[in-house]
């Protein structure tokens, strides 16, 4: 049943839940958009950030500090993996990067299975029960923070493209394949740095969703279908559709829950995935990048 | 994908080299008696996928139950017969889980234990009546996992209806006996026929007697996020909230819950996900405290039960449901098994239907089945009270007194 009152709070719930569904989609926008990679490990890595997350926080390490450890660190364990494993075994099919990207994701989720058994994992830290009051609603510190990381990710994502030599060479490469190449550009090196980079954007979400969020071999499932979501609603490469189509994909969920109930309310996100391949499926702020 | 678990504890190893070397000093020829073949025994849970962690508990439970039986002897009738565990997964799913009947009907299993989901248990235990293989159900709390008429399937533990009779009776003597402070009742479940079965009956009977359900809330698995729930809560102020959820959702919805502030007179869950969990109380003690969950638990008051406990812990798992109902399941078996005194599946079958059993860990009195329930299983109601799960309803087993309506939790 829906109560007016509540509103408002609903929809600033949904814009935090939005900025976290930003965060996911912010790294697989640019692994998606600009190397066409349809990433099916995506989930898996974010896994692994949380993990990592996880157990630096057990050794006393605060999720937010872990950050400066974590996003080299999945950054590196990106670049590794498009490097040795997915651009080696693909052999320039598309076809083959799923199948490949969709078996990591298989060993990943079953090594950790095997490592950290299915047990669920949550920490509880100083501010987990910390609340901004925001006259009409009360939001959960942890929330506001990754709200803010969401902007700010995504203004220093659009700058590394939009301004750096990287970001050229990045764009170069998602344009032009071939003429990249012949203009001197590492093209395997650029496709292994724009892995890692989105890989590292999910070692940020993680160390900002672990305080609000569980971990489980499985976690990466709960998050993976509505990043690519956000992807194709923002427009595939897109950091600010990235960022817009998360918070509206948050603001949808929840007010949809509200309407609908909160059971059906989850289905307003893939009824805007469908209308989005049917009537834009370039997105709403096309592509940027190819 | 069934394996085998047939690995000699060191006691067995040390206790053969024994033997052996006593019969060599005494210079008689080396021939032993034949040992009597093992008895195969699936253990068949969902370890991978989505109840993963469940099926983990539950596989560990059964395994703790035969590493005890056979370093106590075995089967004695049938000349100290091992136990063989063949480990199947069933992958969370019923389709694989009844494939996995048939592969354990190939390797020889006598029986089987589980497997946990009621979802899976009813395809396995169709698929075990198939070859007449005695299935004992731990958990599966659908009434219809025994109302299908398979000769075949022995539920150990209660099912819903019992437990959902048990928890509405439970609540209603606490509550009138604090003086009926609690009338509004909130319902916020997940949706699958395990959450929506039980708010469906909570609707029927609550108001009987005399509470009133202001609002009944279905969510989604995984519900990624508890907020608006808990924003529904607040706008109603129920007096009593009824949480029925999976683990995973439960930690997020009292984690909500903490956050906001919201205060009702009870939370009181029916099988709650995390509510009877020593891992939930250890991770979010205030969000736990006073936290009432009507579920399975074991007897507080048996060594037998202590003793479980604390060889869980030592293996650095949690003492959930799913193991020491597991445990208890082995026995069950264990038990048939001593008394049919081969393994033949009708011969077990038969056996456990005629069941007696008082050796297990469970608050139940002796195993009596019909028609495949153990009419003596009951839940019972647990409170979170001094940062330990306390037993408070039916006061016969109770280790606790239950605090109600429950005092400010501190955020």
């Amino acid at each position: 049943m829906l109560d007016p009152i509540i509103l408002l709070p609903a929809a600033i719930n949904g814009l935090t839940m939005g900025a976290v569904y930003a965060l996911v989609a912010l790294g697989l926008t640019l692994i998606y958009g600009v190397l066409h990679i349809i990433n099916f490990a995506h989930g898996s890595l974010l896994m692994v950030g949380l993990y990592g997350a996880f157990f630096l926080h057990r050794a006393g390490l605060d999720p937010y500090l872990a950050l400066v450890v974590m996003v080299p660190a999945l950054f590196f364990t990106g670049y590794a993996l498009q490097w040795s494993v997915i651009g080696k075994a693909s052999h320039g099919s598309d076809q083959n990067i799923l199948l490949v990207t969709l078996g990591a994701s298989i060993v990943i989720e079953n090594l950790a299975l095997y490592f950290f058994s299915a047990d669920t994992r949550t920490i509880d830290t100083p501010y987990s029960f910390e609340m901004i009051d925001l006259g009409v609603a009360l939001v959960p510190l942890p929330r506001v923070i990754a709200f803010a990381a969401a902007l700010v990710l995504a203004a220093v994502l659009w700058f590394l493209i939009a301004r750096t030599d990287l970001g050229r060479a990045i764009r170069a490469v998602a344009k032009e394949r071939q003429g990249a190449r012949l203009v001197g550009i590492d093209v395997d090196h650029i496709f292994a740095m724009s892995f890692g980079i989105g890989t590292a954007c999910l070692g940020a979400a993680a160390c900002l969703l672990l305080p609000m969020f569980y971990v489980s071999p499985h976690v990466g499932h709960v998050f993976v279908l509505v990043a690519f979501t956000v992807v194709v609603l923002g427009g595939m490469g897109s950091f600010s559709g990235a960022l817009i189509g998360g918070l509206l994909i948050g603001v949808t969920e929840s007010l949809g829950g509200l309407l609908l109930g909160e059971s059906l309310g989850q289905m307003g996100i893939f009824l805007i995935f469908i209308a989005t391949l049917m009537f834009r499926p370039s997105g709403l702020f096309g592509s940027r990048l190819s | 994908m069934t394996r085998k678990d047939s690995s000699l504890s060191r006691r067995h190893v040390l206790a053969g080299a024994a033997a052996g070397a006593a019969v060599g000093s005494l210079g008689l020829p080396a021939i032993l008696g034949a040992q009597p073949a093992a008895i195969k025994v699936g253990i068949l849970h969902p370890v991978t996928g989505p109840l993963s962690y469940s099926g983990t508990q539950a596989r560990a439970g059964a395994q703790m139950a035969i590493e005890e039986i056979n370093a106590a002897g075995g089967i004695k009738s049938m000349g100290g017969a091992r136990l063989e565990a063949l480990l199947a997964d069933a992958q969370s799913r019923p389709d694989v889980g009844a494939a996995e009947v048939e592969k354990l009907n190939e390797a020889g299993a006598a029986a089987i234990v589980g497997p946990f989901a009621s979802g899976i248990a009813l395809a396995t235990t169709q698929a075990a009546a198939r070859h007449g293989i005695p299935h004992i159900v731990d958990v599966g709390v659908v009434d219809q996992v025994v109302t299908r008429g398979l000769a075949n399937t022995f539920r150990f533990g209660p099912g819903l209806k019992t437990i959902v009779d048990t928890a509405i009776g439970n609540l209603i003597k606490i509550n009138e006996g604090a003086g009926k402070p609690a009338r509004t009742v909130m319902i916020v479940h997940e949706e699958s026929a395990f959450g929506s079965g039980m708010a469906t009956t909570l609707n029927a009977e609550l108001p009987k007697h005399g509470f009133e359900i202001v609002e009944t809330i279905k969510h989604a698995n995984p519900t990624r996020d508890f907020s608006n729930i808990v924003l529904r809560v607040q706008a109603r102020k129920p007096d009593l909230l009824i949480p029925s959820n999976y683990y995973d959702e439960y930690v997020l919805f009292a984690r909500a819950l903490q956050q906001q502030r919201v205060a009702p007179k009870a939370i009181y869950s029916i099988l709650g996900g995390g509510a009877s969990s020593y891992k939930f109380l250890k991770e979010f003690p205030q969000a736990a405290s006073y936290v009432m969950d009507c579920n399975h638990w074991f007897d507080p008051r048996k060594a037998q039960a202590l003793a479980l406990k604390e060889k869980t812990e030592k293996r650095n798992l949690f003492f959930t449901y799913e193991v020491f109902l597991n445990y208890s399941c082995v026995y069950l078996l264990a038990d048939a098994l001593e008394r049919a005194g081969n393994a033949r599946r009708d011969a077990i079958t038969a056996a456990l239907a005629a069941s007696t059993l008082d050796r297990h860990v469970m608050p139940y009195g002796p195993t009596r089945f019909v028609n495949g329930q153990n009419t003596g299983a009951q839940p019972v109601t647990t409170q979170i009270l001094d940062r330990d799960i306390k037993v408070i309803f039916p006061l016969a087993f109770a280790s606790g007194n239950v605090v109600y309506p429950i005092p400010e939790r501190l955020g």
